[in-house]
């Protein structure tokens, strides 16, 4: 559990400071040195174009990390409000969203993030906006679940008697009740939008070169696997298990821990 | 009872149909989402005649209104016709037949993989406990979480150029060595949906074999393979299929990463293709297939889920 929150720890501090912490300058290419393995100066060897892995790898965390974050605020932001004002309102207006929801399930995310690339072109910010809408209903199903068993609950009966409206039972009383169940949603979803990130910017969809991203280099380093140099491959994938590994541990974990906390 | 459960199946059905048609209109009106006219997409990065111009408006009826340019675009691919390339001048369709085999093949590969797999090492983990268990619970915990890219990538490192076991690229030729060919691709397809079962196996499995009912047939002196067998399993049964098709169904959208890393020309790595050469007709016949079976894969999914759980047949009361 430690471990996880440190590792996360640690790569978000990477992204933030990358500049300070990166010994070279991530895209500068230096033929001369081409594919060395660890060095005192290049702590984790150097990539086909001889650029610094290490430094590669700290800068990557940035677009790796900040593109599921994007994703999440996006999933989370529409799939509560879809959620809490559907569960709230009730009768067929809710049943309309049910059956709205589900058929945006039926889009993978992955999909839908490279038909918006084949629409709006390459780059970060149409695969964040589609696998944010992608993402939706998978949140907005839990919330709305969890939500519609709270409204049943005799203190929600209560509140209205005593004349709350319903947006402010569902803002400050619902709402933080649940918070322990979005936060866990939250998270798996953001291993999962890590994930799908990753493999646009593996396909050339995504981050465009020469910038560090995690996906992205796994791709550029495939070809040095064959010559015999997986490094710059592996330590890029190592990076993207790590980080996935940790976030997919800690969202499992939310729900357990907060309820032994509370 | 034999009433309601037609009435259901008729809803049941409506829904994967209306479901059916939203997608495919989103697919189709993908084209028109992006600012500019849909000439404009459709001609994007590549230089067209006059006469060329002429025969996209034909192919995409732009003189059409609206909905009846989405309706001869639906009909017409129904019986197969999904346009021209505009890359290659080709019908879209005679592109897409060769590949259809052989994303099929590694789809149902590893599909195989999966629930074989999957369901094996979740029983044996449930049964047998101790360091196998262990064992398993760290390598799924990873499993899970870990992309399919990177998989694959660890798989080509050490069985293609370490051991030189499997070959690295490609999608082989005849059946024997199309299947050595995607092996590797498959495992690597396979990896987290494996990782899924096996744990959700796992539990139920667990939590079947503590339950009371199981306890009571031991008790009673029925031997525990007719237990497992009889009690546990078809039990356990319930969220594992739905987890094993709902990982097979995710398999669709997985094909496209897969393919393209193992250099396997199938439907997913060409759609990525189609992307990058900004063929449009490609990426959307390529989309609509996969949306379908992806629809079709989860629609079959429920029903065995309402075949297996007889809980599930009868409507709630109000």
């Amino acid at each position: 559990m430690i471990v996880c929150i440190c590792i996360i720890a640690g790569f978000t501090l990477a992204a933030i400071f990358a500049p300070l912490l990166a010994p070279h300058n991530p895209t500068l290419v230096n033929l001369s040195v081409p594919d060395h393995g660890s060095s005192a100066q290049y702590l984790l060897g150097t990539d086909s174009e001889g650029r610094d892995l290490l430094s590669r790898v700290i800068y990557g965390a940035r677009t790796s990390m900040l593109g599921p974050l994007f994703v999440i605020i996006i999933a989370t932001g529409a799939g509560l409000a879809i959620a809490l004002t559907s569960a709230w309102i009730g009768g067929p207006v809710d049943a309309g969203v049910a059956s709205g929801l589900d058929v945006l399930f039926s889009f993978p995310g992955l999909l839908l993030a490279v038909g918006a690339v084949a629409v709006f072109g390459k780059g970060l910010a149409a695969p964040v906006v589609a696998l944010g809408i992608a993402y939706t209903p998978y949140i907005a199903r839990v919330i709305r679940g969890a939500a519609i068993r709270e409204r049943r609950l005799p203190y929600v009966e209560a509140l209205t008697v005593q004349g709350l409206s319903g947006p402010r039972i569902v803002r400050r009383h619902i709402t933080p009740n649940l918070r322990a169940l979005i936060v866990a949603q939250a998270t798996l979803s953001f291993a999962y939008a890590t994930i799908d990130l990753a493999a646009i910017s593996y396909l050339g969809l995504g981050v465009q070169p020469p910038s560090a991203d995690w996906g992205l280099m796994v791709a550029q380093g495939q070809p040095a696997i064959l010559a015999g140099h997986p490094t710059e491959a592996l330590y890029p994938g190592l990076a993207l298990v790590m980080l996935t590994v940790a976030v997919t541990f800690l969202g499992r974990r939310v729900i357990p821990v907060t309820e032994s906390v509370l | 009872m034999a009433r309601s459960v037609s009435i259901s199946a008729a809803r049941f059905a409506a829904r994967v149909v209306v479901t059916l048609l939203v997608s495919s209109f989103l697919v189709f009106a993908a084209l028109y989402l992006s600012p500019g006219s849909p000439l404009a997409v459709l001609t994007s990065g590549h230089t067209v005649s006059p006469a060329g111009l002429h025969a996209l408006e034909v192919q995409y009826h732009l003189n059409e209104p609206f909905v009846q340019r989405y309706w001869s675009w639906v009909t017409a691919a129904l019986h197969g016709d999904f346009g021209e390339s505009i890359v290659s001048q080709a019908s879209v369709s005679s592109l897409l037949g060769p590949r259809v085999l052989t994303t099929l093949t590694l789809v149902l590969y590893a599909g195989f993989v999966i629930v074989v797999l999957g369901v094996l090492t979740g029983v044996v983990a449930a049964v047998r406990g101790g360091s196998f268990d262990v064992t398993t619970t760290a390598f799924t915990t990873v499993g899970v979480a870990t992309p399919s890219f990177v998989v694959a990538i660890v798989l080509i490192t050490v069985f293609a150029v370490e051991l030189r076991w499997f070959p690295v690229l490609g999608g082989g030729t005849g059946v024997a060595d199309r299947l050595w060919h995607l092996t590797l691709p498959a495992i690597a397809l396979a990896v987290s949906g494996l990782a899924y079962v096996s744990q959700t196996t796992r539990t139920a499995v667990r939590e079947e074999l503590g339950s009371e009912h199981v306890e009571t047939a031991i008790s009673r002196g029925v031997p525990r393979r007719t237990v497992i067998r009889r009690h546990v399993v078809r039990n356990a049964a319930i969220p594992i299929t739905t987890v094993a098709g709902l990982s097979i169904a995710s398999l669709i959208a997985g094909v496209a990463v897969v393919e393209t890393a193992f250099g396997i020309d199938g439907l997913g790595s060409y759609l990525i293709q189609a992307v990058q050469n900004k063929d449009f007709a490609v990426v959307q016949a390529i989309s609509l297939i996969l949306v379908t079976v992806f629809i079709i894969t989860n629609a079959i999914v429920d029903v065995v889920h309402l075949m297996l759980d007889p809980r599930l047949r009868v409507p709630a009361r109000r």
